[in-house]
């Protein structure tokens, strides 16, 4: 079972997490792996902390989740993500994350502190961290929502499929009226992933 | 590949309704039920409603069956708390064309009250039980659950947990076998459950029962598989899934797809082929204590725990005592819950309930939220309707507090079941203040229609049932309609009908923010010069809002324009920033 590729998205509700785990989920699917796609709908979407799960393989996935230690890559959303999640990257796994801070609502009443230089502290633990501010780059791209798309490109320098191939499939999963500016977000998001 | 895709569990059980020749599918939504129905909704072959509560559902898809249709109800589990009535009856009436009644449990509780365990109700009604593992098996299960259904004249419960009724996985799709309407024949003996009927039933039911053990033992949907015979695993559902990533070869399987009933033959012919045996099963011992009953040596719960969600780290850790080496972090890492959503129109209602210090006793939905910080202006929630009825009791031992007592209900748990509890307050006449928060839609389970909101499932326009003509018909004389979003004018509202002393209904009345025709067209930006660092607009809740270097500021990626906190400002520091 040793050779199923584990990917992990961790976000904020909100912040279209769900959408990129099934994009991935068909380009895996497209290039005859078996896969699972596991996600999280109804009250935990509301702006809490949210994780999907995408694994495939040539071989049959069994469980739908991922589990400590056991992800390729962890895509992050949001960097308090980074630090609630990254005990679920595997030692030689790589990190994808957004620089975005969004306060969850303990900070905002004042009850606890978001905790400074996150990925600082974890790039000083070895991990192959690539991080961008995702944020800025969809805006620049025409909307503050295709910070997934802009996360996806940047993962899309590191996986094994094409470039080709993610952004045809994001061709097919976009809207037809938003597909340039996601077009543009992936090129922003590729290209800032170095 | 042209037949072969990535379908959600849920969407494959609908999937299977649709090839099976289902007809009929009525249920209301719950997570994580809800995209069964969506999905089936989307099929011109099959009629599909949203039902305004379980037990309705469940009875009008028993309706469709007798009629001689192919009928399916979906709900959360506890959402068979409510249908369980018809549940235990139908039992004994069994069917004519095939039901399937889809239940999905949700061990860990992702978006639920409670944890129940949906398997207690099979064996309590006396009803099969079938339980896919992934997305494929949620199809094929489905279609072979009609059969079963029809075979045996019984209706079949499919069981899902969160796990596999949110999981992708690849389908084969094949085409729809249309199955038409079997004749219906009056049968008073078998439909009409009167003692001197049921007495002769339920021989029958028992009869049936032990039949379908016998064909548990040979049927399909339960198979061994042979790895290494040193440890053997029952287990069925996702348990199944994690067993086998944990294991491979490296042990033998009975994989249970019928969880009711079960063969003790069967599962002994299994048993005496492995060294150790153990049960893999999510929440309650039922495999396990029904392997003891019958003699049948094995471990379960002594290792594995009987709250909450397995994965294959469980499992490992638990059977073999292994753990992935894996990365720590090691700062305080702030929780980051659920919060109402930018825009919410439940926020500016909680800040008054909070403010004026009411006991509030709350319901099933979004405005559950309203319970966190900094808001916590909740004290109950139970489940549906339960804060309509419950206030009726509180105040009827406490008649001095029912001046500061309230129920808060949405729209369509209004519908679900808070009007009887009204019909109550107005019946036995407790003096009782309910808010009935009416944003339009079924908010949680990610916007469903329902029967106030004027559109059905296949967005056919209907007239919308009107929430202050039902209180009225039911004999509520005070009932009045505020804006939330008002909250001088909502504040005021509440204030006079909790002086009232007669019962009174507040519609508490604003479009969800997340609806698609709610768009403010607008943003608030913080003036930081007027802004006094007074954080009256930081009472409200608002994930936008935050204090930045002792100033309020607002994320304009999250504001939506609904202006609530421009309302809380008293020195005018929140502007309005039109689009």
């Amino acid at each position: 079972m040793s050779k199923t590729t584990n990917i992990m998205i961790a976000g904020v509700g909100g912040q279209g997490s769900l959408l990129a785990s099934r994009v991935l989920g068909a380009l895996a699917i497209n290039k005859g792996f078996d896969v699972k796609v596991s996600e999280v709908h109804g009250m935990s979407q509301r702006g809490g902390s949210v994780v999907t799960y995408v694994r495939y393989s040539e071989q049959k996935v069994a469980s739908p989740v991922i589990c400590k230690g056991e992800a390729d890559f962890l895509l992050c959303f949001e960097q308090l993500e980074v630090a609630r999640w990254i005990e679920y990257l595997k030692k030689d796994g790589v990190l994808v994350t957004n620089t975005q801070k969004m306060l969850p609502m303990p900070v905002i009443t004042g009850a606890m502190e978001y905790p400074e230089g996150i990925i600082e502290d974890i790039k000083a633990k070895g991990v192959k961290v690539i991080d961008l501010d995702a944020l800025s780059l969809a805006t620049e791209a025409g909307s503050s929502k295709a910070v997934n798309i802009v996360l996806i490109g940047a993962f899309a320098r590191f996986c094994e499929f094409t470039k080709e191939e993610v952004e045809e499939c994001i061709k097919s999963y976009v809207p037809a009226k938003f597909l340039d500016i996601n077009l543009k977000a992936f090129e922003l998001g590729y290209n800032s992933a170095v | 590949m042209a037949n072969k895709k990535l379908m959600l569990g849920n969407a494959a059980v609908a999937r299977g309704l649709y090839e099976a020749g289902c007809v009929y599918v009525s249920s209301y939504p719950g997570t994580p039920s809800t995209e069964i129905t969506e999905n089936a909704a989307l099929y011109e072959e099959m009629y599909a409603e949203w039902a305004p509560n379980e037990k309705v559902a469940f009875e009008t898809a028993l309706g469709a069956s007798i009629a001689g249709a192919r009928a399916f109800t979906a709900m959360k589990h506890v959402g068979l708390n409510v249908a369980a009535d018809p549940l235990f009856t139908a039992s004994y009436t069994g069917v004519n064309g095939g039901f399937v009644i889809g239940v999905a449990d949700d061990p860990a509780m992702h978006s639920s009250q409670n944890e129940q365990d949906s398997r207690h109700y099979a064996i309590a009604a006396k009803l099969p039980m079938i339980e896919p593992s992934d997305s494929a098996e949620c199809l094929e299960f489905a279609k072979a659950a009609f059969e079963l259904s029809e075979k045996f004249d019984t209706p079949v419960m499919l069981r899902l947990c969160t796990r596999v009724a949110h999981s992708q996985s690849i389908v084969s799709l094949s085409d729809r076998e249309e199955k038409g309407l079997k004749e219906y024949v009056k049968n008073p003996q078998k439909y009409i459950m009167n003692p001197g009927n049921a007495v002769r039933r339920h021989p029958i039911v028992e009869a049936r029962m032990e039949e379908m053990a016998l064909y548990a033992a040979t049927s399909p949907l339960n198979r061994i598989e042979m790895g290494s015979t040193k440890i053997g695993i029952i287990a069925s559902g996702a348990s199944y899934l994690y067993a086998k990533e944990v294991f491979g070869n490296n042990a033998s399987y009975l994989k249970l797809g019928i969880v009711n009933p079960l063969s003790a033959d069967y599962i002994k012919s299994f048993a005496q082929k492995v060294e150790k045996l153990y049960v893999i099963e999510e929440l309650d011992p039922v495999i396990e204590t029904f392997c003891k009953a019958n003699g049948i040596d094995c471990e379960g719960k002594s290792v594995l725990p009987i709250t909450g969600e397995f994965s294959q780290e469980l499992v490992a850790k638990k059977l073999l005592g292994k753990e992935e080496e894996h990365y720590t972090y090691e700062g305080n890492v702030p929780v980051r819950p659920p919060v109402m959503c930018p825009g919410c129109p439940h926020r500016g209602l909680f800040y008054i309930l909070k403010k004026l210090g009411l006991t509030v006793l709350g319901d099933i939905g979004c405005y559950t939220l309203g319970g966190a910080a900094p808001l916590t202006a909740l004290d109950t929630t139970i489940c549906m309707g339960a804060s309509v009825s419950g206030l009726h009791g509180f105040n009827k031992v406490r008649p001095d507090s029912a001046g500061k007592t309230v129920a808060v209900i949405g729209d369509s748990t209004f519908m679900h079941s808070g009007i009887t509890g009204l019909i109550d307050i107005a019946y036995n006449r407790s003096v009782s203040t309910v808010l009935v928060l009416d944003n339009h839609i079924t908010g949680m389970t990610g916007h469903q229609q329902n029967p106030c909101t004027g559109l059905t499932l296949k967005n056919v326009p209907v007239d919308p049932v009107k929430i202050e003509e039902v209180c009225a018909a039911v004999g509520i004389k005070r009932v009045r309609i505020t804006d939330p979003n008002d909250i001088k004018a909502t504040e005021a509202a509440i204030k006079e009908e909790l002086a009232a002393d007669e019962p009174s209904v507040i519609i508490v009345r604003r479009p969800c923010a997340l609806l698609k025709k709610v768009n403010y067209g607008c943003k608030y930006q913080v003036d930081s010069d007027s802004c006094r660092s007074c954080k009256m607009c930081m009472r409200i809740g608002c994930p936008a809002i935050s204090f930045k270097d002792g100033k309020a500021t607002i994320d304009s990626t999250l504001c939506v324009g609904c202006g609530l906190c421009s309302s809380m400002c008293n020195f005018g520091a929140i502007k309005k920033v039109q689009l």
